[in-house]
């Protein structure tokens, strides 16, 4: 928490000042109400007025009652101003740690987003900036004023009678302890409810998710008694800390009720040792115990409470610190200029391993893609035919040899600069709300509208787009959720294909495709954007059959380079996939 | 403990059906229900003739001032009494703690009760409905219903009911009690908390926009979040950080904005509620004392009054919040009564034919089916498979070929013409009976949260371990159970890594054992390494031997084997015969075969 208090600005310090002032005043005019109900109260017993020495008269009370009026009012104000105060901060401060947090996050590398994974990052960007931002509106008003206003009380009865305070004493302790008790005996059983939950939300997508394999093996009801031991559990737990909470509205009703009652029990044993003389004052300090004891109480009760919500919100505090502590692992190059090649890349003995990794995902991978040709990488799945395109685009670094793009390594780019150079299309399709065009035309990708009309019609989206209602104007929902798995991966090649770039990378796009799109598409690539280098992963052979290079990989090392034909003779990994996919014939045929 | 209100409550759009519902569900529950109320207003009356005796304390001390010993010029009150009413009132409050706790004991037990209830009821409901629900509805939503909807039912019913009970009783009875009292005092406590509660109404009412719109632009910001953070690496491709980072910085300044006025607005409430608490005592004490001034009431009155203005605000709040949750209650019960109350599948009770000994024939007789009424799929199609024969489904992706895994498993029923196996129609028999005579392995390979031998058998005791792990054998899966810890009883979880091959094998092991004499296969396998693909299609073969089998075929040989090809697109079958019969005809399943093996020319 302290680690994020540096986010507030110096306007927010002095407000928070502000909101300390107004509290104190606040909590001063609290307890300056019971003064005045002490003398109306003896007032009404017939007491004298100490400054003058005469009797009350009706008026007084009056008078002091307007001045009771006047603190409840000036109470309310002051508790305004204080609101006021922290809200702004509170909102101020959740927006601009809301922002860092999205710039943070958006200069990770995929090292940091798969250390925290992408759910991860989402929560701690949302939720938790919520429950600080609650923290500080609730914290800053509670953990103050609580504090301030047990003292000061603590401080106001104290020259009074100690057996009142003793009774106020005990019902706070009695308080306290039985608020400890409740929480110990609940406290893991509600961790526990947490994860029981997930288990119910577990066992029934479970059961969703296998719908039809349950039917088929005629499982339903092995499923629905695997399902009642979920919820038994989460039941059972459930009454339990029912059970133990509900003991929470006695224990408060307890304190409150026994110490009016102790309160005037006291009261009467007082006043009948002491002298008549004294009743009109006893009797006031009587009342007047009533209200400073249940505020003294009703503080105790705040900060118990604080303590039941301040750790959740230390743990959100915790948790967005850690994304704004991670130093980025992909560190900004000084910028090339001009480069002496263009389209070309360059794999000279390149290994790669995860930050906290065991062994080498990619081994010693050395390979040329020339200007305008189509190097393809194919192998089984964790190959690590993705990471090396991860590469190129600096999504990761490599850790031992060098990565070049037009002849310079990429780390000496401006990541911006070696950005423009590349169009990257990802595995799993990605769209972003709006419409078609603000998806095609996208970042620095500059596209007019005859250049993204090309870019549909090459990706073979030209025919879907034409059907939505405004063309490329077409609105497109969250995550693209309008279209379906094979049209969001069209467009998103369009995409790449508007950024007219020198070197397009498509990691495993195609396979997404049915077989004929797949064909028609690779086509039009081929005419159309002649002179593009293209690095493409794939799973098919079919998809790379006529690629200028193949890669053959094999637990993250090069077991064959060559064309499809060389392969096919020499490579007995590549010979195998080949079987699997495609007929002796055709074997034959290539 | 009370929360402040944040944001409106949903609201139920029939609330009288709802309500039903929900009273449905407690039905069992009415003589404790009923015993946890008059506990709640017992209790309540407790505490409401608490002051009443205080005063009475008040009024004994009073006494024993205004008649001191005239020696010693000390009060003699009367202690004895001052003891009797201090113990009547400790055994009153004692009774009404029990009460209270009784009370909340009971609808704890109601509120966990129902929602057992509920969600057995949902989760075997999932398995009475037709496939067809599914596809309109995603599982989020029959998720939330389980746990966020039916959580806040038994949240409402354990809260609410007894809160509501409580005050409405608190603020009769205290209001009861006041006039009983003093009928002035009365009027002023009630005045002086009725002009603060309008107050509050007023501010209220206008915090509620601020409420929603914060909701939203929350919602703005967070839709924002997880989409630039799923696609960041696009984002960073396309250098687009600029272009998102203004989009995001407007939503969240307009979240800024509303956080504000809704927390601020929100937050009015608290100093408003206690000055509304501190203007009805400042009135009471006021008018009080001004009335025992002129001799009218006594002091003990005044003491009674100010415990009663704590009483009597109260309630009011809590009315308000109760009747909230009794309303989020019922919208969620709604929610649960629509989900229970969906079309099921047909009753099949009265169906007693069971087929058994099956040969294998299988025909189609001019089927019509369409997954919407409106849109029919699949006209009039024919086909006559006898026993034995392999079947290969083939189309391009999105071309239906589940749709006749759909039709032979019954997921879906048809709309025109029967599927007969060995020359009984499959509606004719049990659903349950159509799936015992079917095996089937399909391509999302799903595995449950379980032991491996539950996931292969299905808890079918009479499997016996030589058997399964026979078969494991002969699906290449025995290296892989004896690596597992504790072999067969090994749980499968997020803890086990299985490869995607691994699992495929699990699936067909499954089918294998389960033995059926039908078998419907999906071989797409396309993640997985080659040499798991080699094992995988070995284990097939395995399994189709001597089987009628149906398979959604991917790799050639097996489309090329198969006895019959059925070829799929836009979700009807379009041509039907061998390989060599439908490379002749040089349709659309000649042309899907050239694109897919030959290379661009």
């Amino acid at each position: 928490m302290r680690n994020l208090l540096k986010y507030l600005k110096a306007r927010e310090w002095v407000f928070a000042l502000g909101g300390v002032i107004f509290i104190v005043l606040q909590v001063w005019l609290d307890l300056k109400m019971p003064d005045y109900m002490n003398v109306i109260s003896q007032i009404s017993q017939g007491g004298t007025n100490p400054d003058t020495g005469e009797a009350y008269v009706l008026g007084d009370i009056w008078e002091n009652g307007g001045y009771m009026l006047l603190c409840a009012l000036g109470s309310m104000l002051c508790s305004v101003i204080t609101s006021f105060f922290v809200v702004n901060i509170a909102a101020n401060f959740s927006a601009r740690l809301r922002e860092t947090l999205y710039t943070k996050v958006q200069q990770f590398s995929m090292s940091e987003i798969n250390k925290f994974s992408t759910a991860s990052l989402i929560t701690r960007s949302t939720n938790d900036v919520q429950q600080v931002q609650m923290m500080i509106t609730m914290g800053l008003q509670m953990m103050i004023k609580a504090p301030i206003t047990a003292v000061w009380a603590i401080i106001k009865i104290a020259g009074k009678e100690w057996e009142w305070s003793a009774a106020v004493a005990v019902a706070v302790s009695v308080m306290l302890l039985g608020i400890t008790v409740i929480m110990r005996l609940v406290i893991n059983k509600f961790r526990r409810l947490q994860k029981l939950t997930d288990n119910l939300n577990q066992s029934t997508r479970e059961n969703l998710s296998g719908l039809r394999v349950i039917r088929a093996y005629n499982a339903e009801k092995f499923q629905q008694e695997k399902f009642e031991v979920v919820n038994d559990e989460f039941t059972n737990t459930h009454l339990f800390t029912g059970r133990v909470m509900a003991f929470m509205g006695p224990l408060m009703s307890v304190v409150m009720n026994g110490i009016s009652l102790a309160i005037y029990w006291i009261g009467a044993v007082l006043i009948n040792r002491a002298a008549i003389m004294e009743f009109p004052q006893l009797f006031a300090d009587m009342v007047v115990f009533m209200s400073y004891g249940m505020q003294i109480i009703a503080s105790f009760m705040m900060l118990a409470m604080m303590f039941m919500i301040a750790p959740r919100a230390l743990v959100a505090a915790g948790r967005i610190n850690e994304v704004l502590d991670t130093e980025e692992s992909v560190k900004e190059g000084f910028g090339v200029g001009e480069t002496k090649e263009e389209g070309t890349v360059e794999f000279k003995s390149v290994s790669f391993r995860y930050p906290d990794g065991h062994s080498d995902v990619l081994t010693d991978i050395s390979f040329r893609a020339e200007k305008g040709q189509t190097v393809a990488f194919i192998g089984s799945t964790g190959c690590g035919k993705s990471t090396i395109v991860n590469l190129v685009s600096r999504f990761y670094d490599a850790t031992a040899g060098e990565v070049l793009v037009d002849g310079h390594n990429v780390k000496d780019y401006g990541k911006q600069e070696l950005a423009k150079k590349i169009g990257y299309v990802s595995q799993k399709a990605v769209l972003f709300s709006g419409d078609i065009r603000s998806n095609i035309d996208f970042g620095d990708n500059n596209a007019g509208d005859a250049a993204i009309l090309q870019a549909v019609e090459i990706a073979q989206s030209s025919n879907f787009v034409n059907d939505e209602k405004g063309g490329i104007d077409g609105h497109v929902a969250q995550n693209g959720a309008n279209f379906s798995g094979g049209q969001k991966q069209r467009l998103s090649i369009a995409r790449a294909l508007a950024r007219k770039a020198e070197i397009y990378i498509f990691d495993d796009t195609f396979s997404a495709l049915d077989y004929k799109t797949d064909r028609e598409l690779r086509n039009a690539l081929k005419t159309k954007m002649k002179g593009s280098t293209c690095l493409i992963v794939a799973q098919r052979i079919g998809t790379i059959i006529d690629a200028d290079q193949i890669l053959v990989l094999e637990n993250g090392r090069v077991v064959g380079k060559g064309t499809h034909k060389q392969l096919l003779a020499d490579c007995a990994v590549y010979r195998e996939i080949a079987q699997s996919q495609l007929s002796e014939e055709e074997l034959k045929n290539a | 403990m009370p929360r402040p209100m944040r944001g409106p409550a949903p609201k139920a759009k029939d609330m009288k059906k709802a309500l039903k519902s929900l009273v449905g569900y407690c039905r069992k529950y009415r003589v404790i229900i009923c015993i946890a109320i008059v506990c709640s207003a017992i209790s309540s009356i407790f505490a409401v003739i608490g002051p009443d005796y205080i005063s009475d304390l008040t009024a004994t001390i009073i006494d024993g001032v205004k008649r001191p010993d005239m020696q010693t010029m000390k009060p003699r009150v009367d202690m004895d009494e001052i003891q009797r009413i201090a113990l009547t009132l400790v055994a009153i409050y004692a009774g009404s703690m029990v009460l209270q706790y009784v009370q909340s004991f009971i609808m704890n037990y109601v509120g966990c009760s129902v929602g057992r209830k509920m969600r057995t009821d949902i989760n075997q409901k999932i398995n009475r409905m037709p496939l067809k629900y599914f596809d309109s509805h995603n599982f989020g939503d029959t998720l939330s219903r389980v746990t966020n909807d039916v959580d806040s039912i038994s949240q409402s019913l354990n809260m609410s009911v007894g809160t509501l009970v409580s005050a409405l009783t608190t603020l009769i009875g205290c209001t009861v009690m006041m006039f009983v009292t003093e009928w002035r005092m009365a009027f002023t406590a009630i005045g002086a908390s009725m002009f603060g509660f309008m107050a509050m109404g007023v501010v209220m009412s206008k915090s509620q926009k601020y409420f929603s719109a914060r909701q939203q632009s929350l919602a703005e910001v967070n839709g924002h979040v997880e989409e630039y953070y799923a696609g960041q690496n696009i984002v960073r491709a396309y250098n687009s950080e600029e272009r998102g980072l203004a989009a995001f910085r407007e939503s969240n300044e307009k979240l800024r904005r509303h956080t504000f006025r809704a927390e601020f607005f929100g937050g009015l409430m608290m100093p408003l509620m206690s000055f509304v608490g501190n203007f009805g005592y400042v009135a009471v004490c006021v008018v009080g004392a001004a009335l025992a001034f002129d001799g009218k009431i006594g002091f003990d009155v005044v003491v009674a009054f100010m415990i009663y203005i704590r009483l009597f605000t109260s309630p009011l709040g809590q009315i308000g919040q109760g009747f909230t949750g009794i309303q989020a209650a019922a919208a969620a019960s709604e929610r649960v009564t629509e989900f229970l109350e969906e079309e099921e599948l047909t009753d099949e009770s009265g169906k007693t034919k069971v087929i058994t000994d099956v040969k294998g024939d299988i025909s189609f007789r001019h089927i019509n089916f369409g997954y919407r009424e409106d849109k029919i799929i699949i006209h009039d199609f024919s086909a006559d498979i006898k026993a034995g024969q392999k079947v290969a489904i083939v189309g391009p992706t999105g071309a239906g070929k589940t749709t006749i895994v759909n039709l032979l498993m019954r997921f879906y029923e048809l709309n025109k013409g029967s599927i007969t196996v060995d020359g009984t129609p499959l509606t004719e028999i049990t659903r349950e009976n159509v799936h015992d005579i079917f095996g089937m392995v399909l391509q999302d390979t799903w595995l449950f949260e379980g032991t491996v031998r539950d996931n292969l058998t299905y808890g079918r005791k009479e499997v016996s371990d030589e058997k399964i792990l026979d078969i494991c054998r002969q699906c290449g899966l025995e290296h892989f159970i004896n690596t597992l810890p504790e072999g067969l009883d090994t749980v499968l979880n997020d803890n086990v890594t299985i490869s995607a091959g691994q699992k495929q094998l699990l699936t067909i092991a499954r089918a294998m054992i389960e033995d059926a004499p039908l078998l419907i296969l999906d071989e797409a396998t396309s993640s997985v390494d080659t040499r798991t693909e080699v094992q995988i299609q070995k284990a097939m073969n395995i399994l189709t031997e001597n089987r009628t089998s149906f398979v959604i075929a991917h790799r050639l040989s097996t489309i090329r084997d198969a006895d019959i090809i059925i070829y799929m697109r836009d979700g009807d079958i379009r041509e039907l015969g061998t390989h060599e019969e439908l490379l002749a005809k040089n349709g659309m399943y000649a042309e899907l075969y050239n694109s897919q093996f030959v290379a661009v020319g």
